[in-house]
C-alpha cells in the first residue's frame, strides 16, 4: 500500500499554481461557449437556408471539424495560424481560436436540431401574419429553439471544460497543467493528480446538477 | 378579392392541385369541403402564398402571387389565417401573441397594438385570459385567441384551415359561434371545414374538391338542396357526411 502525504494541501498551493490554470480553463470555456453558440447558430442557419453554396460550405466545415480529434485540431491550428498570418502566436490565443472554431461545429448541430424541433406550424403562423424570414427566426423560431436547447448547451459546456485540458499539447497553462507543475514542485505527483481529479469532478458534477434543475424550469409548455 | 386561375401544384411527381379555378368575392363566405387528401388545405394555403404553386395565376386584392417582384410578407399581413392546430406562440403570453405581429409587421406602437389586440380578444370573449400563456388555455380558447390574433392585423379576408378539426366536440361550438359572428359582420371568409352546419348557416358558396380538382363550385342552396343535380362524387360525399 502506498502512503499518501496530503499535508501540502494548503491555500498557497492553490494561489501559486492552481488559480492561474483555473482562471485560464474557465475563461477558455466561457469564450468558447459564447463564440461557439454565435458561430454555431450562423452555421446552422446556413445549413437550413436552402441556398446550396451556403449549405455545402457549412456542411463541409461542420463535418470536417467533427471528424478530427480535438487534440489534433489544437496542434494544427497552433502550427497553421502563424504560417497564415506570418508571425508567431501564443499558445493561449491559439487555444482560444481553436476552441471557438471547433465548438462552433458541435454547437451548430445542436442549434440545427433545436430549430428543427420547433413545429413547422409555428413558422407558417409567423409567415401568415406577414413576418419576414428574419423576424420569424428572431421572434418565433430561435427563442423556442434556444429554450429547448439550454440543457444540451450546458452539457456541451461541461464537456468543453473537460476538453480544455487538451491544451497541454501546445503547452498552455490550464487547470491540469497547474496541478502537474504543482505536483512536480512539491514532489508529490500522485497526490496532486488525485486533487486534480477531485476538482474536475466537483466542478462538472455541480454543473450537471444545475442542468437537471434548469431542465424542468425552462421547458416550453405547448 | 381572390381569384385563382388554372392553379396546379406538384410535390415532386405527385400532383396535389389540378387546374383549380375559382374566385372569392368581397363579403362572401366560401366553404371548401371534400375528403382527406383532396388538396383543400393546400389550396387555401396557396391563397396567401404559404404554399408555392408551379402553374396558374392567383391574384389577391389586385396583387398577383406569381409575380416574383411581389412583396409576399406585406401581402400576407393583409390576409388573416387560422390553422387547425391553432399555432399560438407558446413562449409568449396571449397579449404578446396579439401584439407581436402588429408591432413588427404593421409598425404600431406597443400601446396601440395592445388596445387593438385586446379589443378583438374581448370580441372573442376571452379578455380575462390576456395575461395567460397558450399552454394554460383549452383548445377552444386557444383557437379563439388565434382568431383574435389574425383579426388584430385588420385583414381584408380571413382564411380558415379546418379550424375545428382538432377540437374536442364540446369546444367546436364556441369557435363556430365566433366565426358565425364574423361572417354576419360582413368579413370575407374562406373556410376549409367539415362542419356543414356552419356552411348552411352563413356560407354563400360551397366548393367541393376531390383528388386535387374542384368538382363543385356553386352556391349553398344549390349544393345542399339540389343534391341530385350534383356530380356523383359530391352526392356520395354529401350522403355520407349528412348522415350523422
Amino acid at each position: 500500500m502506498f502512503s499518501l502525504d496530503l499535508s501540502f494541501y494548503n491555500w498557497e498551493l492553490f494561489t501559486s499554481y492552481i488559480l492561474k490554470g483555473l482562471l485560464f480553463s474557465v475563461q477558455l470555456t466561457i469564450i468558447a461557449t459564447v463564440g461557439g453558440i454565435v458561430f454555431g447558430t450562423a452555421l446552422a442557419l446556413m445549413r437550413l437556408s436552402g441556398r446550396s453554396a451556403l449549405v455545402y460550405l457549412a456542411t463541409f466545415y461542420v463535418n470536417t471539424m467533427r471528424s478530427i480529434p480535438l487534440v489534433m485540431v489544437i496542434l494544427w491550428f497552433f502550427l497553421l495560424i502563424p504560417m497564415l498570418i506570418g508571425r508567431p502566436i501564443g499558445a493561449d490565443l491559439s487555444a482560444t481560436i481553436t476552441f471557438i472554431a471547433f465548438e462552433a461545429a458541435f454547437f451548430s448541430e445542436i442549434v440545427r436540431a433545436g430549430i428543427q424541433s420547433v413545429p413547422r406550424g409555428q413558422g407558417f403562423a409567423a409567415e401568415a401574419l406577414g413576418m419576414t424570414y428574419g423576424q420569424n427566426m428572431r421572434f418565433i423560431i430561435l427563442p423556442q429553439a434556444f429554450r429547448n436547447m439550454i440543457p444540451v448547451f450546458m452539457t456541451q459546456t461541461i464537456i468543453l471544460f473537460q476538453d480544455t485540458s487538451l491544451v497541454y499539447a501546445i503547452g498552455a497553462y490550464d487547470l491540469l497543467k497547474g496541478f502537474e507543475i504543482a505536483g512536480k514542485n512539491y514532489g508529490r505527483p500522485i497526490e496532486t493528480y488525485i486533487l486534480a481529479a477531485f476538482t474536475y469532478f466537483i466542478i462538472c458534477f455541480s454543473l450537471s446538477k444545475i442542468v437537471r434543475k434548469i431542465q424542468s424550469k425552462v421547458a416550453i409548455i405547448r | 378579392m381572390i381569384k385563382l386561375r388554372n392553379v396546379s401544384k406538384w410535390y415532386g411527381s405527385f400532383q396535389v392541385l389540378n387546374d383549380c379555378s375559382t374566385s372569392i368575392n368581397k363579403g362572401e363566405v366560401v366553404v371548401i369541403c371534400g375528403p382527406s387528401g383532396s388538396g383543400k388545405s393546400t389550396l387555401i394555403k396557396t391563397m396567401n402564398a404559404l404554399e408555392p404553386f408551379q402553374q396558374g395565376e392567383i391574384v389577391v386584392n389586385g396583387i398577383s402571387l406569381h409575380n416574383p417582384k411581389t412583396n409576399l410578407p406585406q401581402l400576407r399581413s393583409r390576409v388573416g389565417m387560422v390553422f387547425q392546430h391553432f399555432e399560438l406562440f407558446p413562449h409568449l403570453s396571449v397579449t404578446e401573441n396579439l401584439t407581436l405581429a402588429q408591432m413588427k409587421v404593421l409598425g404600431r406602437s406597443v400601446e396601440e397594438a395592445k388596445v387593438h389586440g385586446l379589443k378583438y380578444l374581448e370580441r372573442v370573449g376571452l379578455l380575462a385570459q390576456k395575461g395567460k400563456f397558450p399552454g394554460q388555455l383549452s383548445g377552444g380558447q386557444q383557437q379563439r385567441v388565434a382568431i383574435a390574433r389574425a383579426l388584430s392585423m385588420d385583414p381584408i379576408v380571413m382564411l380558415f384551415d379546418e379550424p375545428t378539426s382538432a377540437l374536442d366536440p364540446e369546444m367546436v361550438g364556441e369557435v363556430l359561434d365566433v366565426m358565425v359572428k364574423l361572417a354576419n359582420e360582413g368579413m370575407t371568409m374562406c373556410c376549409v371545414t367539415h362542419e356543414m352546419g356552419f356552411a348552411r348557416k352563413v356560407g354563400h358558396r360551397v366548393i367541393f374538391m376531390d383528388h386535387g380538382r374542384i368538382i363543385e363550385d356553386c352556391n349553398k342552396t344549390e349544393f345542399f338542396d339540389n343534391p341530385d343535380k350534383r356530380s356523383p362524387r359530391a352526392q356520395e360525399f354529401l350522403s355520407k357526411i349528412l348522415a350523422h
